[in-house]
């Protein structure tokens, strides 16, 4: 059973339910699948896809998980209510996937296998293979529509409304008019089908609402990626690598629109795929060194390979943003699943004393702003700053507020010397906390005929950037360096606390994507009366509100999707904090950590403590 | 270090078109070995940008590890310099010049940096044809480690220690011609009246040019003898005279006749057989120039000059389609696309 399922009890209801289609890649299913979601999304209710997808291109089992939730809860839940069920390799697990009392819709045009049959669960039998054959001559399109008839047997089942399926189709098909009618046809025929066979709609369906207001429907890579054009980039490096590589996929396309240079045709970015991860950040690096907003996208195994590179820009003090979309390690580990686990060796990347910003978004809206926020500061600080996202933020489209920019908002440059003020510098010194902040003066190459030139290094030097084996000289740098730490705690991101004053002596940390399953297991927990102050981490390094958040707790539960509690470790080794108040809730399986994981292991741990109290 | 370097200064010295005399050109004290090799490279890169007329400060510098890579201190001091990570130049090369497009970017290697962990790198920023000037200071050693062979050392040849090279030694030049360089030249590090113009030349190459300059290692590919007076006089003797620059490579001013070879006694009692480029010579066909490599290398014999050059060439920048302005001197306006665009953009994920 290639999927897991969990055996807590859930009971379906209107605008509340998960469907789960169990398809073969690279049939045409993702963008049936996709109509589904966005048909939901178009009639005002929450949705939430996952795309549970293999490490390849064509004919290995894919799944596509989407959870209706009128409540607005946006993780995964356990339990499939409905499976579409049309890959006869994962029949097994599919079939025994679906809780009891749930719906199997299985292509009936050949008999069922009895070992398929359970007697808890219902079954819906359309012959997807044999209609498509009627109706379709082209082998093709006989593949590509039956995804498209369970997708019009899915709306009769669950009450999408018909027309904004046609609607969406008609935008799909835009400049392909012809396409439009036979795909329509399916969706007759799909829920034709169902409307003559069975009983409809089921007792869990859909209704319109109006819950969505403005938001969009986006995933986070799309979403840094313009945060990338929006912030002023204009050197990207990079090299494939899932799941990252639609940052760069999106920052390329919206790119060819929106910086054309009108006058010359030409273009005010450079995008260069780099022959592997060592190079991409190298040219990252070089860019930066040299005035221009420049970043990469990566994942675990990319930053591996990068690490070199980061603890030269760190020591040598050049701007560079990173985005690392996280996926499950160590090694090529599962390459399509997703984790929080590149944590601490982002934090603390290369050898000797290195340590790097971390920015943490938890939505497609905080992948904008926070790209954008990663070139402001990589800028000021003149250092890497790593955008710590996940396979499941980054791939998965997600309703999200909309994307805002403020016009207003300037490009902060940090501190850099022009030729007019090396005219009055009497000597230059590029390593010289010059205002006490531990962040110095930097010119770009090519400034000043005789001024403010200096020798980039990553070996030691004074502060005028003159080499030297001095350990004085060294260690008043590398003290300096942690000045600079210092005062990049207030300017990340503050921690988003979610109670004015605190008021239980639980406490919850967590972080990035485990947000959706953390608020809804806040609410279950909250239902049998456990209280919990909670606090979102948004930034490493942490600042103060993290350390007293802590010091107010009796216990600090921190959710985190690794195996290693690695924002533990580093919240342990950077905070002057009783490390043996703080209690991991991990999820490392690969799937985005659900709700239900956290409420049950935070209930227990809370219901089986001696000093038992739900304050 | 190789020399101490006399603060008297004759005052007049002469000054180039900008009124910059070569001293301007200079950079901090070499730490290197007596007598090193590299340091005359230092010294016809100071000399060739003298005479080129080049602003100092409109040259960025940059370096991977080894003691090749040192050497970006000794020249220029008013230029940007960049030592990087080992083998890495060429990436942070190419994204400087991404950045701005309108700098001379100066690559120094070293056959350590460059043929081994940095052989990818090597490769690729050849394909790109990146508009920079590619320095590889040759010296068959890891010269900061104490000798070890590198891998363009040759098969057979004995080191320091007296250990016999077992592998194939790999050749920059001829390698860089099959990348589809479009610039490659070979000089001795004793030959700066070859060197200065091939570099001179390398500047003013639209593309990626790349020299590979032999370039002995004193300390450990050498067992007698220093180069130290030999190399520096040699250098000041070259100093106050003049080169050309003349873009027709076929005239470029070598101190030896057309078509002659000549045998250069190293120090450890081994020869390079450098053997001038014949007069038919066609330095815009790359068949010919492999195939005259080819020749020489089997009469055990190093062909110096320019082999192959493509004045015609595109650089990175054209194939990518890059603003003629600086991509670092856009600001918000031209590069944010802006508040209403975005709302557009959020209508399309509805």
């Amino acid at each position: 059973m290639p999927l897991s399922n969990n055996t807590k009890p859930v009971k379906a209801g209107l605008n509340d339910f998960v469907v789960r289609f169990a398809n073969v890649n690279g049939t045409g299913s993702a963008s049936a699948n996709f109509l589904f979601t966005k048909a939901i999304f178009r009639m005002g209710i929450p949705v939430t896809p996952k795309n549970i997808f293999p490490s390849n291109i064509q004919g290995l089992p894919t799944w596509y998980e989407v959870r209706v939730s009128e409540k607005g809860y946006l993780g995964r839940r356990e339990g499939i209510d409905l499976m579409v069920a049309v890959n006869p390799q994962s029949m097994d697990g599919d079939v025994s996937a679906v809780r009891t009392g749930g719906y199997i819709l299985y292509d009936s045009s050949k008999k069922l296998h009895e070992q398929y049959l359970r007697d808890d669960i219902h079954y819906i039998g359309v012959p997807l293979m044999e209609m498509c054959n009627t109706h379709y001559a082209d082998p093709r399109q006989r593949q590509l529509f039956k995804n498209i008839i369970y997708v019009g047997a899915l709306a009769a089942l669950v009450n999408i409304e018909f027309d904004v399926l046609e609607t969406l189709v008609a935008e799909q098909f835009q400049g392909k008019e012809k396409l439009i009618a036979p795909n329509v046809q399916a969706l007759k025929l799909g829920r034709d089908y169902i409307h003559e066979h069975f009983k409809f709609p089921l007792e869990f369906k859909l209704e319109r609402r109006n819950l969505l207001n403005d938001a969009i429907m986006i995933d986070g890579n799309t979403a840094c990626g313009l945060g990338a054009v929006y912030s002023g980039a204009t050197v990207a490096a990079w090299y494939p690598i899932t799941p990252s590589t639609s940052v760069v996929e999106a920052f390329i396309s919206y790119s060819k629109s929106l910086r054309v240079d009108e006058a010359s045709g030409k273009l005010n970015v450079a995008i260069l795929q780099a022959e592997d991860e060592l190079a991409a950040i190298g040219m990252v690096i070089g860019a930066g060194w040299n005035g221009a907003r420049s970043f990469t996208a990566t994942s675990g195994p990319g930053l591996s390979l990068m690490n070199e590179f980061l603890g030269l820009a760190y020591f040598a003090e050049v701007p560079a943003v990173l985005i690392d979309v996280q996926r499950t390690g160590p090694s090529t580990g599962m390459p399509t699943r997703t984790q929080q686990s590149d944590i601490l060796e982002a934090a603390y990347a290369s050898h000797g004393d290195t340590k790097h910003v971390l920015l943490f978004p938890s939505t497609p809206k905080e992948c904008f702003d926070m790209t954008a926020d990663c070139f402001d500061l990589a800028e000021q600080l003149q250092t890497p700053i790593i955008l710590m996202t996940d396979l499941d933020l980054g791939m998965n489209d997600h309703i999200s507020p909309a994307l805002t920019w403020d016009d207003k908002r300037d490009y902060k440059r940090g501190k850099i010397l022009t030729a007019e003020d090396l005219d009055v510098v009497e000597r230059f010194g590029r390593y010289r906390d010059v205002d006490g902040d531990g962040i110095p003066y930097r010119t770009y190459p090519g400034t000043h005929p005789t001024k403010g030139s200096y020798f980039t290094r990553g070996t030691s030097r004074d502060e005028y950037a003159i080499y030297t084996e001095d350990g004085n000289a060294y260690k008043r740098n590398m003290d300096r360096l942690v000045k600079k730490w210092e005062t990049a705690k207030a300017m990340v991101p503050a921690p988003q606390v979610y109670q004015k004053n605190n008021h239980s002596e639980n406490g919850l940390i967590f972080f990035g994507t485990s947000q959706y399953s953390v608020e809804e297991a806040m609410d279950l927990l909250s239902a049998q009366g456990i209280k919990l102050d909670a606090l979102r981490i948004k930034a490493f390094p942490f600042n103060k509100v993290v350390e007293d958040f802590i010091h107010s707790h009796k216990k600090v539960f921190i959710v985190e999707q690794n195996r290693d509690a690695q924002l533990k470790s580093l919240i342990t080794n950077e905070l002057s904090i009783d490390p043996n108040k703080l209690i991991s809730v991990l999820n490392y399986d690969g799937m985005p950590i659900t709700a239900f994981k956290i409420e049950l292991e935070i209930s227990r741990s809370i219901l089986l403590s001696p000093q038992f109290s739900k304050a | 270090m190789s020399y101490i370097r006399p603060k008297f200064r004759h005052p007049e010295l002469p000054k180039n078109k900008l009124g910059y005399s070569v001293d301007f050109y200079e950079g901090a004290l070499s730490t290197l070995c007596a007598g090193c090799g590299h340091d005359s490279i230092s010294a016809g890169v100071i000399q060739a940008c003298y005479e080129s007329n080049i602003e100092p400060h409109r040259v960025a510098k940059l370096s991977g590890i080894g003691c090749s890579s040192k050497t970006p201190a000794y020249f220029l001091s008013n230029s940007h310099g960049f030592n990087s990570v080992h083998g890495r130049m060429p990436s942070v090369a190419t994204g400087a010049s991404l950045a701005n497009r309108d700098l001379i970017y100066f690559g120094v290697s070293g056959d350590g940096d460059s043929a081994s962990i940095g052989m990818g790198q090597f490769v690729h920023v050849v394909r790109r044809n990146l508009n920079m000037v590619y320095i590889v200071m040759n010296n068959g050693c890891y010269g900061l480690t104490k000798g070890q062979d590198s891998a363009t050392a040759d098969n057979g040849s004995k080191n320091k220690s007296g250990n016999v090279n077992l592998f194939e030694a790999i050749d920059m030049a001829s390698l860089a011609i099959e990348l589809g360089a479009t610039f490659v030249a070979q000089s001795f590090s004793g030959d700066k009246a070859q060197l200065v113009p091939l570099i001179k030349a390398a500047i003013k190459h639209p593309g990626f040019a790349f020299i590979n300059v032999i370039s002995p290692c004193v300390t450990f590919n050498n067992n007698v003898g220093s180069t130290k007076s030999y190399d520096y006089v040699r250098q000041h003797v070259e100093a106050t005279s003049t080169i050309d620059f003349v873009p027709e490579m076929a005239e470029i001013t070598t101190s030896y006749e057309a078509g002659t070879s000549k045998k250069i006694k190293m120090h450890d009692g081994s020869s390079i057989q450098l053997s001038k480029l014949e007069k038919d010579w066609d330095p815009m066909d790359r068949s010919s120039a492999v195939n005259a490599m080819l020749r020489a290398k089997a009469k055990g014999e190093l062909l110096t000059g320019l082999l192959y050059m493509n004045p015609d060439t595109q650089d990175l920048h054209h194939t990518l389609n890059t603003s003629d302005v600086p991509l670092n001197t856009l600001t918000k306006k031209e590069l944010c696309p802006g508040s209403k665009t975005l709302a557009d953009i959020n209508a399309e994920y509805r």
